[in-house]
């Protein structure tokens, strides 16, 4: 934790996910504020690296700034009467009062408390990461598999347009 | 082919002189030097031959056979030296890595100087044309003069464009394309980044460039930039799970994430992975050229339906850093391809002799070759019919096949027989499973598709073609 | 003093990923509980999650003294967890709003009030 490096990286990637997270939150249009999400995402996917979570932070990139990203691109897309603006709606004040309270809370007890671990690099995660899911995790995993076959299939059934629907709704 | 041929045609294929008939037409002069040239280059493969029986290159700064060993050099020495060791440690990060990416921008740059005219003179060799030949000799300067024309060309900004995200995208697309470099071993210790999940960074770096497209296609206010970009992204969407079910057909043979593992074992059983998976091999390539938007994959940017596709409304150098990409992606799948299923640096034992680089350029020169062919062979194909391939043929094969690999390489591991035994053995079972599953499939699903080649060409009659073509005859 | 703040700015430890992770999550739900778009309440909802991640990453990064690694690991294998649940959560939560959208032709979430009454 001494390199120089890592001490730039972490700043720079922090404030960079913390300033385009704010960008999300403060651009007019939703599309830009889209494009600030994927950059926040990516930077964190550079913070993961800094953590020696490489595997973590490959599946970063690969779901949040590969596929989610693209899954909210289509639903932007497929909703096109809907407006595009990112407004605020009435409840900004109490949740900004809200976020306050917890990044606060959150920022104060991991100051007050004496974190003394050593800290650990890791040398390789992947063959770890995939004997513990594959041993003591696999129930779990089994079920996460069958998660998101449902999620799968369930998505497809929602948006699915039976023919004697579409004339009533279209 | 006889020179009375029937059509001009066939009368132009005839009389077109062969290439080992304009080789010795050159001058005199051009013939010496080639002489020269191969003769120089045996004299240098004997003094390399010498070096290396004797033993005398591994490991040291000069051993040209991998460039690793000289930035190994650089950092033992900069490290050794009487720097402080804060600085001295930040230097040894930062040069090294700096050569690295300063080598693979010039090999990427270079590439794109001389690919685009291999690739032009290809396909003008195949359609029997001349291609571009006026800049330079044979036109080799072609794509430099393309280059210099689209940097002094207006940059145009459609109306109702939006700013922000419109200038993103040239840049964008070009930060995976070169970024999926870092991860290519290009000989045992030449590889810039060889980390553990080499094959998982592969993957993610190629999901990225789909938001850029995107972004593009978004931003210009143009419905066939809209369109392409959609299209684009459909296809790479669905082409991400045949090319990451195929990747996990290698990962599962060889055991590791790690590219220069994997080409090494390759090596250690000399066998190339195509021949172990082969349909694995076969899907990574199509998918890739679907990903890639090159044809006949492009519907993208089909010119014939859609003007440029997703790029239609950028001008000058941004379209061209479009073009770039696109080009620099069909080689980073030609190495790609080269280290996953080719054998990488490898070639059996060659590699002690020759440069593991060069092994490894000529792969990669070889399926850039196989792209153009099969783009001066094949026509483009619709939409549904691409989307329709991946998810009802590429994506359940490609499942069925992977679960044997997994298979095999539980056995691959427990069983006590020599390699070339069990592998030649799962050789054999996985190309007849993919030719059987492959058939069974399409005949439960295309049962009533007509199959039977037809007699004659239906469309061609259909608008009058061959009647057309009877009358030139005679 | 000084040199107990240079050195607090300067050694990355714990504290320092548990406080972004903190504000992300914070932004996050930001995010998620001002805006109107349902595509814009989703981003926050995602950063939520990444802020979590990130803390669930810096834990097993800086375990306590004597941990192993195939204990230290598991926090990763959480995140594998999450970034799954995510993935599906994204999935059925944009098939709703393009479903409300066929139905209500908008996907203001102000506006989406049926069940108000």
């Amino acid at each position: 934790m001494e390199s120089p490096g890592i001490v730039l990286g972490f700043y720079l990637l922090a404030g960079l996910t913390l300033g385009s997270g704010g960008l999300v939150f403060l651009a007019r249009n939703l599309l830009h504020s889209l494009a600030f999400l994927v950059i926040s995402f990516l930077s964190m996917a550079g913070l993961f690296l800094t953590l020696s979570a490489d595997f973590i932070a490959m599946a970063q990139i690969l779901i949040y700034a590969g596929s989610i990203s693209v899954l909210m691109v289509f639903a932007v897309m497929l909703t096109p009467l809907a407006s595009r603006d990112n407004s605020n709606s009435i409840y900004v004040f109490p949740a900004l009062i809200s976020a306050g309270g917890i990044a606060s809370f959150v920022a104060f007890i991991a100051w007050d408390t004496d974190w003394s671990g050593p800290g650990t690099d890791f040398d390789s995660t992947i063959g770890t990461i995939g004997q513990l899911l594959l041993g003591k995790y696999v129930l779990a995993f089994e079920i996460a598999s069958v998660l998101l076959l449902f999620a799968l299939v369930g998505a497809i059934m929602l948006v699915h347009q039976r023919d004697e629907d579409s004339e009533g709704t279209s | 082919m006889n020179l009375d041929s029937p059509t001009p045609m066939s009368r132009q294929i005839a009389e077109h002189s062969t290439l080992i008939e304009r080789f010795l037409g050159l001058p005199k002069i051009a013939l010496l030097i080639f002489v020269l040239l191969i003769a120089a280059l045996g004299l240098g493969n004997g003094i390399i031959g010498y070096l290396v029986v004797a033993g005398e290159l591994d490991g040291t700064w000069y051993d040209i056979r991998d460039l690793g060993n000289v930035n190994a050099a650089l950092r033992d020495a900069i490290l050794s030296s009487q720097l402080n060791t804060y600085i001295a440690g930040a230097l040894a990060y930062l040069i090294p890595a700096i050569l690295g990416a300063t080598g693979i921008v010039s090999v990427v740059g270079g590439w794109l100087l001389i690919g685009p005219w291999a690739e032009r003179r290809l396909i003008a060799k195949f359609q029997i044309r001349q291609g571009p030949n006026r800049t330079g000799p044979f036109g080799l300067f072609q794509s430099l003069a393309d280059a210099l024309k689209l940097m002094q060309k207006e940059i145009v900004i459609p109306t109702g464009a939006d700013r922000f995200l419109y200038f993103a995208p040239p840049v964008a697309v070009f930060i995976p394309a070169i970024l999926g470099w870092a991860a290519i071993p290009w000989a045992p210790k030449m590889s810039f980044a060889d980390m553990d999940v080499g094959v998982l960074f592969v993957i993610a770096i190629s999901s990225l460039g789909v938001l850029a497209v995107f972004v593009a296609g978004w931003s210009s206010n143009n419905h066939y930039s809209l369109l392409g970009a959609m299209r684009t992204i459909a296809m790479m969407v669905s082409y991400e799970i045949p090319i990451s079910l195929s990747l996990l057909a290698v990962v599962l043979m060889t055991g590791s994430t790690q590219l220069s593992e994997i080409v090494t074992w390759q090596s250690t059983h000399n066998v190339w992975l195509i021949v172990l998976i082969p349909f694995a091999a076969l899907a990574f390539l199509f998918a890739s050229t679907a990903e890639i938007n090159r044809t006949p994959n492009d519907i993208g940017e089909a010119e014939s339906e859609i003007v440029a596709g997703f790029y239609t409304e950028y001008s000058g150098m941004k379209a061209g850093l479009f073009m770039a990409v696109e080009l620099g992606n069909a080689i980073l799948v030609g190495a790609l391809m080269a280290t996953f299923f080719l054998g990488g640096y490898t070639m059996f034992g060659l590699e002690t002799w020759i440069p593991g680089y060069i092994i490894l350029a000529t792969k990669i020169g070889l399926v850039y070759f196989l792209f153009v062919w099969i783009r001066g062979t094949l026509p483009r194909f619709r939409l549904d019919q691409l989307m329709g391939f991946a998810w009802k043929f590429l994506i359940p094969v490609s499942i069925i096949l992977m679960f044997i690999v997994a298979i095999e390489s539980a056995i691959f591991i427990r069983w006590d027989v020599p390699a070339a035994v069990s592998l030649g053995l799962f050789g054999l079972i996985n190309v007849t499973g993919a030719v059987i599953i492959s058939v069974v499939w399409i005949r439960i699903l295309f049962k009533d598709l007509d199959l039977a080649a037809p007699e004659r060409p239906r469309l061609v009659t259909a608008v009058g073609g061959l009647k057309a073509a009877k009358e030139i005859r005679g | 003093m000084i040199e107990d703040v240079l050195d607090l700015i300067l050694t990355i430890g714990l504290m320092h990923y548990l406080i972004v992770s903190g504000s992300v999550f914070a932004l996050g739900s930001v995010i998620a509980l001002g805006k109107r778009n349902a595509v814009g309440v989703l981003m926050g909802v995602e950063l939520m999650l990444n802020g979590a991640i990130l803390a669930l990453i810096a834990f097993s990064r800086f375990p306590p003294a004597g941990t192993a690694t195939t204990a230290a690991l598991e926090g990763h294998v959480f995140v594998v967890f999450v970034l799954t649940v995510a993935a599906a959560e994204a999935a059925i939560a944009l098939a709703l709003a393009v479903l409300v959208y066929r139905k209500r032709e908008t996907v203001d979430l102000d506006r989406i009030n049926l069940l108000k009454w």
